[in-house]
């Protein structure tokens, strides 16, 4: 018997904002659930399931399954909860599709949220870490990005100019995109003279911190067609979640993505993705991983990536054009980034994506990053993925 | 549903503490033995299913600190919060879907490192019900008492189950608190929160639990003593306690009946033979027995006070001595499940039930029960 096809039938995101004391948790996550049933035309009695996910230290909130039903509709439903940090939201989307997949579901309602107002985001972030081993010496986000940062570059030479250009181009690409939280386009100059936060990484190279939530909807193949008229197959997923410890970590690659990139592409016959991809929804939580994280997907050679940046392969209009969104340095409610991820891929696969369009978007490949150095990957078709 | 199965279990020790272990000591242990248990390497995992709540374990994704010991290096994983039966179903998901043909699933607690009052009093909401002090254990004493007003079950029905549980402990070596106790020592034990008394309390534990799951093929291929999986499903009920009937369980009831129209079960209570269901309360035992059609129209409480639900019973109720003989939350679904295939597969030694064709086994997230989720495991294909 053949795998059940699945695909995403529609979206909803919230306004995304540094603060959104309008509304509690459960109400923006109802703002993103209404968006997306409106989106596939559906009501909250058509759906079988949903899968809901956050950083539970972030808000405070125990058991957001059971808490969150309020927002979802979730009452009486099968409800569960997935968690992996920063690549919950991704992790999320992943669960969505197995769980239509598996054939226990025809419709399910994914939802990813976050208030990072209300946290203390690293200070949260910090317990991720071995109490013993690493918590005291290294713990924080930004901490192991500037590790990482400083390995690649002392490797290849690489700049924080170079990196800088990959955030002026997110920058841009976020003033397309009215979900994006951060409009302004910055200069190159802008990121070389904002305050260093953890060396080589200026503040314009990092994230803000953001309150939002994304929802979307996934569903079998038969229903599906029925419900969007350009449908988003999931062709694929794969992922690696590797660090344990501080010392497992290959500093300067993502091995992570290395991985999980073959596996993903191998399964859906992609041979050579620069050619055969037409838009990329990359987790990158600052810039220089939009240099690093493009040779572990293997679009570039090792030490390429600057190279590639500069050539404006990656910017709309461009060969590959990569977080036609703006990404995750303009907009991070981080337990809904990577799903934010999956549903601007599946927006441009959809041809929804209005003024962010890469015209005739075909494949697209949507990723999470988080945990620690971790990596999550969906690859999305127009047409329905032959297995 | 395809055909899938329980192909290995393996478990600590349940005990109020364990110092010298860390997650991932405890997460090795039992991975280690459910791998032995079926009879299998690492190689023969295609993914892994870790599940944990970071609560309770004081940690930000504290899936990551068990990832190693569950072997997830160059394998696909992800991280369920909640219940282990909630992970389960998740790993069951991805065989189902065609993607991985064996899942590794782990659930993982150290009760003794957490402060229950604290965790629990943070499912509550923040602006409404926090403030108030609530937490698992004052919510629970609040059903109690409607659930014992609304059904008319006494104190000493309610103590009956902590004695049956207690004793069936003793024959289990993975319990905490095997004790030979009877109604006057529950009655007598300390009033924790009315009316519920110490040991009608499941105890703080520390403990982990691994299941393997597999697709019927990769079964065929390495699966040395299966138990199927015939039925499973999981409800939500409303949040607020205000907005629910504390007395009722209708997220449980919806479950199993669900389970029980995927197994093809429709008299539960004559066709099920053992069952382990959440018993963190003696009460709840009852509570969930009757919501899930284990009895019929008749009061559980009435039954257990004729004498049924022990190990010898057309129906064994948590024959292992279930949560109130130790009670590692997260793992503690995952637990039941495990009890259950040790009983379908008769190597369940002194509280073994005889002839156990079909069992059930039961989990629960949130406050009194919010989310329940049922499964259905059989001997036979």
């Amino acid at each position: 018997m053949g795998k059940r096809r699945v695909a995403i039938v529609g979206t909803g995101q919230t306004l995304h904002r540094s603060h959104r004391p309008d509304v509690n948790g459960q109400e923006l996550i109802h703002e993103a659930v209404r968006l997306a049933l409106a989106d596939a035309g559906l009501t909250i009695a058509d759906i079988d399931a949903i899968v809901i996910g956050n950083m539970d230290h972030f808000e405070g909130i125990n058991a957001v399954d059971c808490w969150s039903v309020d927002g979802t509709g979730g009452t009486m439903k099968p409800v569960i909860k997935l968690t992996t940090g920063g690549t919950t939201g991704s992790t999320l989307a992943i669960g969505g599709v197995h769980l239509v997949a598996s054939g226990m579901f025809d419709r399910v309602l994914i939802v990813g949220w976050e208030k990072n107002s209300e946290s203390d985001t690293t200070g949260a972030i910090t317990t991720a870490f071995d109490p013993v081993w690493d918590r005291l010496v290294f713990a924080g986000a930004i901490s192991g990005l500037a590790a990482e940062a400083q390995a690649y570059m002392a490797r290849y030479g690489a700049t924080d100019r170079d990196a800088a250009r990959v955030a002026v181009r997110d920058r841009r690409h976020a003033c397309n995109n009215p979900h994006a939280q951060l409009h302004k386009p910055i200069t190159i100059e802008d990121v070389l003279a904002s305050p260093m936060l953890a060396d080589p990484i200026h503040l314009l190279d990092v994230c803000p911190r953001t309150d939002g939530a994304c929802a979307v909807i996934m569903a079998c193949e038969g229903v599906a067609e029925r419900l969007a008229p350009v449908p988003d197959w999931i062709w694929a997923t794969a992922n690696r979640h590797t660090y344990t410890y501080l010392g497992d970590v290959n500093w300067g690659e993502l091995d992570s993505m290395s991985e999980a990139a073959q596996e993903l592409f191998a399964k859906a016959d992609i041979r050579e993705p620069r050619k055969q991809i037409d838009v990329i929804e990359l987790y990158q939580p600052y810039s220089f991983a939009g240099i690093i994280w493009i040779e572990d997907m293997g679009l570039v050679e090792r030490g390429k990536g600057a190279e590639y940046i500069w050539s404006g392969a990656t910017d709309m209009g461009g060969e590959l054009p990569i977080n036609p969104s703006g990404g995750v340095i303009a907009c991070n409610p981080i337990g809904a980034t990577g799903l934010i991820r999956c549903a601007e891929a599946a927006l441009q696969i959809m041809g929804k994506a209005e003024a962010r369009q890469v015209p005739d978007a075909k494949v697209a490949v949507s990723t999470g990053f988080g945990g620690c150095m971790w990596t999550d990957m969906l690859l999305h078709g127009r047409n329905k993925p032959d297995f | 549903m395809k055909q899938t199965a329980i192909i290995g279990i393996g478990m600590t020790k349940i005990d109020a503490q364990k110092p010298r272990d860390t997650f991932a000591d405890m997460a090795w242990e039992a991975v280690t033995r459910a791998l032995t248990d079926a009879g299998i390497g690492f190689d023969d995992i295609d993914n892994v299913i870790t599940t944990s709540n970071d609560f309770w374990d004081g940690r930000t994704i504290s899936c990551m600190a068990v990832g190693d010991a569950s072997g997830v290096r160059h394998k696909n994983v992800s991280c369920v919060e909640g219940d282990g039966t909630f992970g389960a179903f998740y790993g069951l998901c991805r065989i189902l879907s065609g993607a991985y043909g064996t899942t590794l699933v782990t659930a993982h607690s150290k009760g003794s490192e957490s402060v229950s009052s604290l965790i629990t009093n943070a499912a509550f909401d923040p602006l409404t019900d926090r403030a108030l002090g609530l937490d698992a254990l004052t919510a629970a004493a609040i059903q109690a008492g409607m659930y014992m007003h609304r059904t008319g079950t006494t104190p000493e029905e309610a103590a009956l189950v902590s004695v049956k549980n207690h004793r069936n402990a003793r024959h289990n070596p993975y319990a905490q608190l095997p004790m030979d106790i009877d109604v006057e020592d529950v009655l007598a034990s300390e009033v924790i929160a009315d009316p519920l008394h110490k040991l009608d309390c499941s105890p703080v534990s520390d403990g982990c639990c691994a299941i393997v799951l597999a697709s019927e093929e990769r079964t065929r291929k390495i699966g040395r003593k299966p138990v199927w999986i015939k039925g499973v499903a999981f409800y939500s009920d409303a949040y607020y306690l205000g907005d629910r009937n504390l007395a009722e369980a209708p997220a449980l009831v919806k479950a199993a009946q669900s389970a029980y129209a995927q197994a093809g079960i429709s008299n539960p209570a004559s066709e099920i033979q053992v069952a382990e269901v959440y018993d963190a309360f003696g009460f709840q035992e009852l509570m969930w027995i009757e919501a899930m059609g284990l009895c019929g129209s008749e009061r559980a409480g009435t039954l257990l006070a004729s004498g049924r639900f022990g190990i010898q019973d057309r129906l064994a109720v948590n024959p292992s001595g279930g949560l109130l003989s130790g009670h590692p939350v997260i793992a503690a679904g995952l637990i039941r499940m495990t009890e259950v295939v040790r009983q379908l597969r008769g190597e369940a030694g002194a509280y073994q039930v005889d002839d156990a064709r079909i069992g059930l086994a039961h989990g629960i997230n949130g406050i009194c029960g919010q989310s329940h989720c049922v499964w259905v495991l059989g001997s036979e294909q």
